[in-house]
């Protein structure tokens, strides 16, 4: 056990050794990974600009947030989840099947009904997520992973494999509504990340995410619920997952059980790290993994319209999911 | 083949100059200049944080000075990891057992080193060569038992048979018996001495002074990073390292703290309770009472202060909580009935290291900050700095990673989360470990003030001096039971060490484990 824990505080001038100047180095290298990936997304942002003449029009612009509005709210879930200490592969699963099951359900049932079903079945999937993670205390990752083959497998029952086509126009408005110009599925989403945001920022059940991820041990003694806190996290997961199925259906107007998937889980996952959400739990902000989500997008948006092989768009991404994790552990690296 | 006592495993003499090492603005160590003979036992002493560790790493390549150098047989060495040192000769056994728990013996003992024909590990050979060099240095190992499964004692043996297979001429040893009883720590002492009859170098890093007087050579003392002299064991006492190590006499260190009245209410009446790792406890705490708890490692201190506090299941018996004599079973209760509990691990059971100081500060007590789960950010600063100032916690702005304060502050950070919760029993387990001698003192003075304030306090410190020095009452432990209670002149080191180690009846004694 070393007696003086190693730290990063500011120097006087007198201390100018070569392990501090490499400490440093890495601290300037932390706080530069605190602004994150901010710097990158303008950067690209401007360059997608100047590049491509249609890329800065309202269209294009508010079309990117629209097909990125069930990315921002699982986002938003999925980063609650993990700054818990957990992680939830089961959300394009969650995803697929409320949209099929308000797919259904809308055939005969006014669209707030197969609203309200699809986004109790997103809680009660979250719920069992979350009990099975810490009461029955199997990693979180199998557990989800596990959950995810049965809630798509539960899906495809349902439809027996075939597409659920959306007729009504009261469930088609869910997304398409528009205000101030805007469709709803914009501002549903916008709705999700204040709240959600808000939420892991300034109460007392945000703190306790935090606390909860950062020291399951030192949390428990200090007398927070560590167990309800997590599975308060999975639940609002699920809810989001669900959410952003139906924001989906009601914007392309088929549902479809292997909609989402783990593709969804995967991509969403990568914004969230991307922004900067440490996948070991306790750091980590809902603003991180909008500005991540939209990050990936613009990526996407950019090479369509400046004609890139979609190919070559997907080693990039890997790259920075890379970079993105790589910055994250430098500084644990310290000895 | 390397052998333990085969003379001529020549150890060079090993100077250490100036050495001085950094962290984060605070020096570990600081123009230290040590001179190691060979084929000595070398002792290094001081309290924690005194620089003891981090001198050891030094010299055994995993830390490298930011000052000085070190020098072997007069030439300087840059050793950039352990495993530069030990192609010097220079092997370390840590703290921590650093073996491959799924291995074998021998796979460990020849881990990197395995004998090979043909690119095919010889196990065989291996394996005779375990037996061998375990048979000599009477260890009785066997070369294919699996090191997970042997006792910590075995481990170590292994540790020490690697470190010989290797042909390491100086060996460090952190701590060697901390975790031993001390039938195994004798058997330790007896290698530790057959090492250097035989003409290897021992460094030893203790801090149980009684049995650096016994077995070293020479005895380097550092206080607060600096080294104060090095000197031949035969020319210290206990007396005499114990004040060179403080710079002062012991009394001037624990404060004088009132005595409760005898009337006081009981804040905590544990009746019989049984829990993992303890048996049948019996214990009251007046308000403004100080009982400290001693005891080996091992004892059930920590079991003890887990159970009370909710966080492990009680098997049988009770401990009431508070005037109310609230009955707990989780922290969370615990904590609203009116106990609190600075845990025995600050990094692993305290503080959310990555958290700003603020956020830990206030981790226990959030919700009193809160309107309807929404927090007042004014309420909760102003709180803070309120805490922060009243435990004299120093460094930094609140909103900084707490892991970036000292260790020292680190924990005052635990006893500012502790006020804030406004407990009527504050159970401090080791509140000075890893605490530099400032700190300590405003802890110290922190326990005091709480106690005069009507705190109930237990005191659980392996560190003997000090829950003698602050506690009214001290009650030993012993394999999960309570085996003695002292209070007044009674209340003496020899008392409760022989309590400690030997327990008051044999029946005790032979119930371990």
């Amino acid at each position: 056990m070393s007696e003086v824990a190693p730290e990063i505080t500011e120097r006087t001038s007198a201390e100018t050794s070569s392990s501090a100047l490499r400490s440093r180095w890495i601290a300037h290298l932390a706080s530069f990974r605190t602004l994150g990936i901010v710097i990158p997304f303008v950067a690209l942002f401007i360059t997608l600009s100047i590049a491509s003449g249609p890329f800065l029009t309202k269209i294009n612009l508010v079309n990117i947030l629209g097909q990125q509005s069930s990315a921002l709210i699982i986002g938003a879930g999925s980063t609650l989840v993990l700054i818990s200490g957990g992680i939830d592969l089961s959300v394009g699963a969650t995803y697929g099947l409320a949209s099929v099951v308000a797919g259904e359900v809308d055939q005969h049932n006014p669209a707030l009904l197969a609203l309200v079903v699809a986004l109790g079945l997103g809680a009660v999937i979250g719920a069992v997520n979350g009990v099975v993670s810490t009461v029955f205390k199997i990693n979180s990752l199998i557990a989800t992973l596990a959950m995810s083959f049965i809630i798509t497998g539960t899906a495809e029952k349902i439809t027996s494999g075939n597409l659920v086509d959306i007729t009504d126009q009261g469930f088609k408005n869910i997304a398409y509504t528009m205000f101030l110009t805007i469709p709803t599925a914009v501002w549903i989403a916008v709705i999700v990340v204040v709240i959600l945001g808000i939420v892991l920022s300034r109460t007392v059940f945000g703190r306790y995410i935090y606390a909860s991820g950062g020291s399951t041990e030192a949390s428990r003694l200090s007398g927070v619920p560590v167990n309800g806190v997590r599975v308060m996290a999975f639940v609002i997961s699920g809810v989001c997952a669900a959410l952003g199925g139906v924001v989906d259906t009601s914007r392309i107007f088929t549902a479809q059980a292997t909609q989402g998937g783990s593709a969804l889980t995967f991509t969403v996952l990568a914004g969230v790290v991307v922004g900067g959400t440490s996948i070991l739990g306790g750091e980590g902000a809902i603003w991180r993994t909008v500005v991540g989500v939209l990050f990936i997008a613009l990526i996407g948006n950019g090479f369509d319209l400046l004609s890139i092989d979609p190919l070559v768009q997907q080693i990039i991404l890997g790259v920075i999911l890379l970079l993105a994790v790589g910055l994250d552990a430098i500084p644990r690296m310290r000895t | 083949m390397a052998t333990l006592t085969a003379p001529g495993a020549d150890a060079p003499l090993i100077e250490l100059t100036s050495i001085g090492k950094w962290f984060g603005g605070v020096h570990a160590v600081s123009d230290v200049s040590v001179r190691i003979e060979p084929g000595t036992i070398h002792a290094i002493v001081g309290e924690n944080g005194a620089g003891k560790s981090t001198l050891g790493k030094v010299l055994s390549g995993s830390l490298r000075p930011d000052q000085g150098e070190v020098r072997l047989n007069g030439e300087v060495q840059h050793f950039h990891s352990p495993r530069d040192a030990l192609s010097a000769g220079i092997a370390t056994i840590a703290q921590e057992i650093a073996l491959v728990p799924g291995m074998t013996v021998a796979q460990n003992v020849f881990l990197g080193i395995e004998a090979r024909r043909a690119g095919f590990v010889r196990r065989q050979a291996m394996r005779r060569r375990t037996r061998a060099l375990s048979r000599e240095a009477e260890f009785d190992l066997p070369p294919d038992q699996v090191v997970s499964r042997m006792r910590l004692p075995d481990q170590q043996k292994t540790e020490i048979l690697r470190a010989i297979a290797r042909q390491a001429s100086t060996i460090v040893m952190d701590e060697p018996t901390a975790a031993l009883g001390r039938i195994d720590a004798e058997k330790l002492h007896t290698v530790i001495r057959k090492l250097r009859d035989g003409g290897r170098t021992v460094v030893l890093i203790s801090h149980f002074l009684d049995e650096v007087l016994a077995l070293a050579d020479t005895v380097t003392v550092l206080r607060d990073g600096k080294h104060v002299r090095t000197a031949p064991a035969a020319q210290e006492t206990e007396q005499s390292l114990i004040e060179a190590m403080l710079g002062h006499s012991m009394q001037q260190l624990y404060p004088e703290v009132r005595r409760p009245a005898e009337d006081s209410p009981v804040v905590l009446d544990i009746e019989n309770l049984s829990a993992p790792g303890v048996r049948n406890i019996s214990l009251r705490v007046r308000a403004g009472e100080i009982v400290g708890l001693a005891g080996l490692v091992g004892a059930g201190r920590s079991e003890l202060a887990m159970a009370i506090y909710g966080a492990t299941r009680k098997q049988g018996g009770e401990a009431f909580i508070g005037a109310k004599r609230a009955t707990i079973k989780s922290p969370r209760q615990a904590r609203r009935a009116g106990l609190f509990m600075v845990p025995e691990s600050r990094k692993e059971q305290g503080l959310v290291a990555m958290r700003s100081v603020r956020e830990n500060v206030n981790l226990a007590n959030v919700a009193q900050h809160a309107t309807l789960g929404v927090l007042r950010g004014r309420a909760e600063r102003r709180a803070t700095a309120r805490a922060l100032e009243q435990t004299d916690v120093r460094g930094g702005s609140p909103e900084l990673p707490v892991s970036s304060l000292s260790g020292g502050n680190q924990q005052k950070v635990m006893f500012a989360r502790g006020m804030l919760c406004g407990p009527q029993i504050l159970v401090a387990d080791e509140p000075t470990r890893g605490v530099d001698i400032g700190s300590r003192q405003s802890i110290y003075g922190l326990i005091k003030a709480q106690a005069e304030a009507g705190v109930g306090i237990v005191i659980i410190s392996s560190d003997l001096e000090e829950v003698l020095g602050l506690a009214h009452r001290v009650v030993v432990m012993r394999a999960g039971t309570m085996v003695a209670e002292y209070s007044g002149p009674e209340m003496t080191p020899e008392n409760v060490l022989s309590a400690a180690m030997l327990g008051t009846t044999a029946k005790d004694a032979r119930n371990t484990e």
